[in-house]
């Protein structure tokens, strides 16, 4: 298994403040990895940066063996680095199927964007139904499908997921929960980001827990849901 | 007579229509309130009257070298000053007081190179042709100043509804960190709807100096008032509101000078605007919708 993101001293400030001090981080090929830890440790900061849209204040993040600290969010996407970013992350002034469309905006091979339609639409049929409403029309959840979906659009080779199941009901939680394998087992890599641990860490072969902008823990996502330490801050004990 | 004044309205109506449409869109895309609109527009005409009185351009030829130049104009105001202004994170007020001084050194520039006084389109250059229709005296150049008008917003209505770039460009109208985290390349798209509103200013400014065959340094500053207040009116960053807005104004000032007062038409016309805007603070098409980060 190789390794597809490496994230080497990461640090971001936002003015005087550092939010993230300093991470160390591996993703490998094809795995899911979870980033787990409370309000405010740092999660969200990270994911920005590894997409651009907050320039680290130092460190070094490589993307298949190429340096992406310093690229423009555009071209990290054009490299196949793709984020759901945190909360109502579509645009609800734009249609469903609009939605989608824009997904693609990076695709160069535009014969290939209709096959994807069909991959997104069968993964989630009710996007189908929707095609042609406002985004902004859609349930939560349904919200949250469609950014995943959108995503998936632009043929990512790393998808970032900053809290895809914040604010759903428990039930559309565990077909969140139940996409983002799927997706992974037909061979993307994801790097999910999560308040979920117990959820998270169960679909994620590696974890990595952040607090106040530090990584303190770092172990396959099995022993990490076995770590006492884990249990107590963040399973409820 | 009435009809006659319509057909005035309907002519003067489209071109601020035409004006308040690139006026929009850059405050719809840009998040900006670009006060330099209107010199553009007047730069517009001056560079059409100038290649076709120097370099004896025809008018349509004229006319694309008036968009270009214009747009070139927009563009370099995004480039050099709007441009490092999102770079430091400058609030709101702080583009639109720098692009009102973009208008003020326009306008003084046009004066040092043309004059002060009202230049005229060459004999022989506008469209001469006329007819009647009941009694209706229908100007060619009329029919084509609404033709070119109307085409302009078509194409513009239909990039941003059916193309790929009109879906980014309203996507970063709505959020530009969700705009770039599509790999959308939001600066580059600045810099083009700063060109194609500025070319859709200079064009207007064009229409306008062929319909009075008049063209002054302060051309600009009326029909400024009447792009805001045609965007304010028909909803902010609303693009058929800028239309209707636009319309609105043409027959509003048109029929108030026709019937109730030749001097104070635009008294009416704005003080009907600010009625409207007492029952619809936000516009008619307005939803007033707050732009996420
Ligand atoms: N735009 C900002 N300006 C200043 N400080 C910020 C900004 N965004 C986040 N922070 C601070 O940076 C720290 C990390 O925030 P971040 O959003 O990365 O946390 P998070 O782990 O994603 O939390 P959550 O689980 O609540 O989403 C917090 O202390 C937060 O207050
Ligand atoms: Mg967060």
């Amino acid at each position: 298994m190789s390794e597809i993101l490496r994230v080497h001293d990461l640090a971001v400030r936002y003015g005087h403040i550092e939010a993230v001090k300093g991470l160390d981080f591996r993703l490998n090929e094809g795995e899911i990895t979870a980033l787990v830890g409370a309000n405010g440790a740092g999660k969200s900061t990270t994911l920005l940066a590894l997409s651009g849209l907050l320039k680290p204040s130092r460190g070094r993040i490589e993307f298949q063996g190429e340096d992406i600290t310093r690229l423009a969010p555009h071209q990290i996407v054009q490299r196949g680095v793709v984020q759901v970013a945190e909360g109502r992350a579509i645009l609800t002034t734009l249609t469903v199927a609009e939605n989608l469309q824009l997904g693609a905006y990076t695709r160069p091979d535009k014969a290939g964007v209709g096959d994807s339609l069909d991959e997104v639409y069968q993964l989630f049929p009710r996007l189908k139904d929707r095609a042609a409403q406002f985004a902004g029309n859609l349930s939560g959840g349904e919200q949250q499908m469609l950014a995943i979906g959108r995503a998936l659009m632009a043929k990512p080779r790393l998808l970032l997921l900053d809290e895809p199941s914040m604010g759903l009901a428990p039930l559309m939680v565990q077909e969140i929960f139940r996409t983002v394998s799927e997706i992974n087992r037909a061979g993307l890599t994801i790097l999910l980001v999560e308040q979920n641990v117990r959820q998270a860490l169960k679909i994620a072969r590696q974890g990595y827990v952040i607090e106040t902008g530090k990584i303190v823990l770092s172990d396959s996502g099995e022993n990490l849901l076995a770590n006492p330490k884990v249990e107590e801050a963040y399973l409820g004990g | 007579m009435l009809e006659q004044q319509l057909l005035n309205a309907l002519t003067l109506g489209s071109v601020y229509a035409l004006f308040a449409l690139g006026f929009t869109l850059v405050f719809g895309v840009l998040a900006v309130i670009n006060l330099s609109h209107g010199a553009v527009f007047m730069v517009g005409s001056y560079a059409a009257l100038a290649l076709v009185t120097r370099l004896e351009a025809p008018l349509w030829a004229a006319m694309l070298g008036a968009m270009l130049v214009s747009g070139t104009l927009g563009l370099l105001v995004d480039m050099l000053i709007l441009k490092p202004l999102r770079a430091r994170n400058a609030p709101h007020l702080i583009p639109m007081i720098a692009t009102i001084g973009v208008g003020i050194m326009l306008t003084s520039t046009a004066q040092g190179l043309f004059g002060a006084e009202i230049l005229r389109f060459p004999d022989g250059i506008l469209p001469a042709g006329e007819f009647v229709v009941g009694d209706v005296h229908v100007r060619a150049l009329e029919i084509a100043i609404v033709a070119i008008a109307f085409v302009l917003m078509a194409v513009l209505f239909a990039v941003l509804k059916r193309t790929q770039l009109g879906r980014a460009l309203r996507a970063i109208a709505e959020s530009p960190k969700a705009a770039w985290l599509l790999g959308i390349n939001v600066e580059r798209l600045f810099h083009i709807t700063s060109f194609a509103a500025a070319a859709l200013g200079g064009i207007a400014g064009v229409l306008i100096g062929l319909n009075f065959n008049a063209i002054t340094p302060q051309m600009g500053q009326p029909i400024l008032h009447k792009g805001i207040a045609a965007i304010i009116l028909g909803g902010m960053g609303d693009i058929r509101g800028a239309l209707f807005g636009g319309l609105f104004l043409g027959f509003a000032e048109v029929i108030s000078k026709a019937y109730l007062s030749s001097q104070m038409g635009d008294a009416v016309a704005f003080g009907l605007l600010f009625l409207i805007l007492l029952v619809r603070p936000s516009g008619l098409f307005g939803r007033k919708l707050e732009r996420k980060a």
